[in-house]
């Protein structure tokens, strides 16, 4: 498999990479950069697992092909950890026990980052509508709406 | 103390606010799952398997593959004929002469990268003979069915536990008899007899089955496993290869879900088997979705006959019960599942005359496994549903019929358990879960024309549950606390947390009984074997209560120790020595106070002369006082305790689209003693959704050859955000169970259970819809819709 450039920026850092065309901004951020905290669930765009936000918008990173990503912004779960604290959607996902295995959690929380940054004030339903894409086999949801909603409302 | 719940005693941790303390890795993602981890001259792994359900395997061509640059390993059945299982050894590790479901690992390589191993596998040739596919349970027990298993008689299980019949494709038959079935029939009034279909449904751990594994020098193996099970893979593993226990090193990391997919043993031997035959590298393996839906196992199918007779007033007098478990192709677990589900037939209620007959068969499906509550789902649809089907010809309220058969103190269950004051308590759950959502009162006159209006029919129901741990008598956990020099302690257990909250129960238990801070309570968070103190595995909602139970021992191994050395560096007797926040103290001096930290370690005096030494505790716990059951009658002790629960709800159907909304859904279990609320209800609540998925969209379908429909998240569908219940209601009753930590017993599996009987009682008082199987998806129940309407208008004409 031909390799080709990339220059992209992930979680603020610059890198220059020579990545195969067949693989995927998923097998990049995990195999290449280490960045193990996206999970591949499904590998086809089905269960949100490997959400991170491109350019401002979530997307299964294992249906972007790396190279599609020349010049992007990516961020990860890795950049919710910001001055050895936890991102307010981390905090409540404690506080709300919002997640039981965790294997999903850093795609939720990737999901609900891009919608808070796109609607901060979501109402439940808000969050149902943007978060169907994310699945979560362990908790049955509610508990990941309330603190999504509560980092929703205490933002105003 | 209220109606439901148990005295409230003074308590620092039991029943208290403690967060789960995996939160900060799990929500920052540096919690380390199988996956994650790369090892110096890791191989990758790639799985050819079975296009046919059933398929004599002619030869196989691995030439090329072998060929191709950067693989190193390439294996076939040749290597893999051992036979590996838990309670009924009859699956080698890869298909040898045949296969028997579609999915079946042919054959496994391990290369440099993931793509050279797909490249290989895809250089495989396999000729093979396709077979007629035995693809029905029912004709699977037929008398002149063809043998899926020619050589059940041989296969290796527990003797006198599970009974085979060699001869048929019946891999376990558990028999309960009680009273006079027929004397009792002739009691009744009315007879009922009905028949129940569920086909087969998947776990869906969103972490598939990920294995790594490196047969090292000297047979020294080192597992890395999403499993639930540490001990039961080295077991399982030692006993098929003949390797001593103390070789095998098994590690569980972070586990991305598992409920029940991931106990026992899975893809462990297949993958070392890869890593040996490339020479000791180490190998891993991440199966695809599409091999977690096809290849690793589902939970099985059911058919089942009840027939029930009752008198006029109510009281059910004889049941008789026939389940035929669709086990798919092999039965390791499924002969356990059979034998559970036959304890727990006829569901927490009292009927004199039994008979049941629980049957795991083989057919050419998908192969089952444990899954969250242990055959319990599927007799609980086929119960539930046979309740509210008699209640209905006997013209009683459903509710008023199930308290007057349920199970109460003095009565015994069908294996003759005497049920006591602290058994729990079903009716108190079906009250409450009723209440909760007022599911009694009926609908008025205007709510009903407003749905006949809208073509919107709302119908409420309630059903119960019960559940007891499945699992062999002589089950075990043990537990170290051992004290860190500061007086902190770190508690070791190899029950494995994959998300249920058991290590915080764990530190909750312990902070009670050694009376010190839960922030200075720590708890090993993976399973290293060698290292780790034996659990039997982390299954059956045992870990609270079992585990728990160990725990609590080795607190009180190490308070001893405590006292001991206390004694001496207070130069007080034992007896007179107390603790508290961390300290040591005389009972009668309380203001002289001595810190943990500086007895852990052993007590120094000011000469420098030390004593005592670095304190341990250490407890074990076993199932207490269970027996294996009787082959001809099944009368026995099954149960360690009890669990009961209900469900109430309330749907909504679309007359226009056969959808159906739960409008308002209220899950009450009897848990005993409840140790963290907010975990329990994170159980509850995940549970019923898991429940609403086998309910409304869940099922693994076949074509008439015997292959999977349904392979990936389209085609099977679990709940989404958009799928909760529009109002989600959890309560607990608190009847403390005798020999449960502080009166706790499992609930992690109940909450799942009898959610589609509820459903689907809900929606026949709806609709006048009986449905006898699953799921009750859209389209299913528009088509019956369609029938009815269809056969209304022939009456009317």
């Amino acid at each position: 498999m031909t390799t080709k450039s990339l220059h992209l920026t992930v979680n603020g850092e610059v890198y220059d990479a020579f990545v195969s065309e067949n693989a995927t901004l998923l097998t990049f951020l995990r195999d290449v950069l280490g960045l193990t905290g996206t999970k591949e669930g499904c590998g086809a765009g089905e269960c949100g697992a490997c959400t991170v936000i491109l350019n401002g918008l979530p997307v299964n990173s294992c249906m972007v092909l790396a190279l599609e990503c020349e010049g992007a912004e990516v961020r990860t779960i890795e950049s919710e950890y910001q001055n050895g604290e936890l991102s307010n959607l981390q905090q409540a996902f404690i506080e709300y026990n919002a997640f039981q295995c965790g294997f999903c959690t850093p795609g939720m929380i990737m999901s609900a980052r891009a919608l808070l940054e796109a609607n901060p004030h979501p109402s439940r339903d808000d969050i149902r509508e943007a978060m169907e894409g994310n699945l979560c086999r362990c908790t049955g949801y509610d508990s990941i709406i309330a603190a999504i909603e509560s980092v929703g409302v205490s933002a105003s | 103390m209220s109606e439901y719940h148990a005295d409230s005693q003074e308590f620092r941790y039991i029943g208290k606010p403690v967060k789960r303390n995996d939160g900060p890795e799990k929500v920052s993602g540096t919690a380390q799952y199988a996956g994650d981890i790369v090892l110096s001259g890791m191989l990758h792994a790639r799985l050819l398997t079975s296009p046919y359900a059933h398929a004599r395997i002619l030869s196989i061509d691995t030439c090329a593959a072998e060929a191709l640059p950067g693989v190193r390993a390439v294996i076939t059945g040749e290597h893999g004929s051992v036979k590996v299982g838990i309670y009924m050894q009859d699956k080698s590790v890869i298909a040898t002469d045949t296969v028997r479901y579609q999915g079946e690992i042919v054959a496994a390589v391990a290369a440099d990268t993931v793509e050279i191993a797909r490249e290989a596998v895809s250089l495989i040739k396999v000729d093979y003979e396709p077979l007629e596919v035995l693809n029905d349970v029912r004709k699977a027990v037929e008398p002149d069915a063809m043998l899926l298993h020619p050589h059940l008689g041989t296969y290796a299980h527990s003797v006198g536990v599970f009974f085979p019949e060699p001869g048929s494709n019946i891999a376990n038959h558990t028999r309960i008899r009680r009273g006079n079935l027929e004397e009792g029939f002739k009691q009744a009034d009315l007879i009922l007899e009905n028949s129940f279909e569920q086909n087969q449904v998947l776990h869906v751990p969103l972490e598939t089955h990920v294995t790594l594994v490196q047969w090292g020098v000297d047979d020294q193996i080192k597992i890395w496993s999403s499993g639930q099970s540490p001990f039961s893979v080295r077991d399982l593993f030692s006993i098929a290869f003949g390797i001593p226990r103390a070789n095998i090193e098994v590690n569980i990391p972070f586990v991305g879900g598992g409920f029940g997919g991931k106990a026992g043993i899975h893809l462990e031997p297949l993958v070392a088997l890869l890593s040996k035959a490339a020479g000791g590298r180490p190998v891993k393996l991440e199966p695809t979705r599409e091999e977690e839906c096809q290849t690793l196992p589902c939970r099985q199918g059911q058919v089942a006959r009840i027939k029930t007779g009752c008198t006029r007033d109510g009281k059910i007098v004889a049941e008789q019960v026939e389940i035929l478990w669709d086990a798919g192709a092999y039965a390791d677990y499924g002969v356990n599942i059979g034998r559970a589900s036959a304890t727990s037939a006829c569901g927490p209620y009292h009927i004199p005359n039994i008979c049941v007959d629980a049957k795991t068969v083989y057919t050419n499906h998908l192969y089952g496994t444990a899954y969250r509550g242990f055959g319990h789902p599927e007799v609980f649809f086929a119960v539930e549903r046979q309740r509210d089907l008699m209640a209905r010809e006997l013209g009683m309220d459903p509710t008023e019929f199930r308290l007057k058969n349920l199970l109460y103190p003095g009565d015994e269950t069908i294996t003759g358990e005497l049920i006591t004051e602290n058994t729990g308590s079903p009716d108190k759950c079906l009250k409450r879960a009723i209440e909760l959502i007022d599911a009694q009162t009926p609908y008025t006159e205007a709510e009903k024309e407003q749905m006949a209006a809208t073509g919107k029919l709302r119908g409420k129901a309630a059903a119960v549950l019960q559940k007891a741990p499945a699992m062999p008598t002589w089950s075990a956990s043990s537990a170290l606390v051992q004290m860190n020099e500061d007086g902190s302690v770190r508690i070791s257990v190899s029950g494995v947390d994959y998300g249920q909250g058991t290590y915080t129960i764990l530190r909750q238990i312990a902070a009670e009984r050694l009376k010190m801070p839960i922030e200075d309570v720590y708890i090993n968070k993976s399973v290293i074997t060698p290292l780790s103190p034996y659990d039997w595995q982390t299954v059956a909602s045992r870990m609270t209560s079992i585990c728990g139970m160990a725990v609590m021992e080795a607190c009180d191994d190490l308070i001893k120790q405590i006292r001991e050395i206390g004694a001496i560096a207070l130069r007080a007797a034992a007896h007179e020595v107390e603790f508290d926040n961390a300290e040591v103290y005389v009972r009668q001096n309380p203001q002289y106070r001595i810190a943990f930290g500086k007895i852990a370690m052993g007590y120094i005096y000011e000469n420098g002369n030390a004593v005592g030494g670095p304190l341990i505790g250490r407890g074990k716990a076993i199932a207490q006082g269970l027996s294996n059951l009787d082959e001809h009658t099944g009368q026995g002790k099954a149960a360690l305790d009890w669990t009961y629960g209900a469900h109430a709800v309330e749907i909504e159907v679309e007359l226009a689209t056969g959808d159906i909304e739960v409008l308002q859904m209220a899950t009450v279990i009897d848990a005993g003693r409840v140790m963290n609320e907010q975990l329990l209800h994170g159980q509850i609540v995940g549970g019923a959704l898991q429940g609403l998925g086998c309910t409304f969209s869940e099922v693994l379908l076949h074509d008439d050859q015997g292959r999977l429909l349904t392979r990936n998240f389209t085609d099977y569908k679990i709940p989404t955000f958009k799928d909760m219940p529009r109002k989600m209601y959890t309560d607990v009753v608190e009847t403390p169970q005798l020999d449960g930590p502080y009166g706790a017993r499992g609930a992690g599996e109940h909450p799942l259970i009898s959610v589609t009987s509820t459903v689907a009682n809900a929606l026949a008082n709806a609709t006048g819809l009986e449905f006898y199987d699953l799921p009750l998806s859209a389209w299913r129940v528009w088509t019956k819709l369609q029938e009815q309407q269809q056969k209304q208008q022939e009456v009317q004409e």
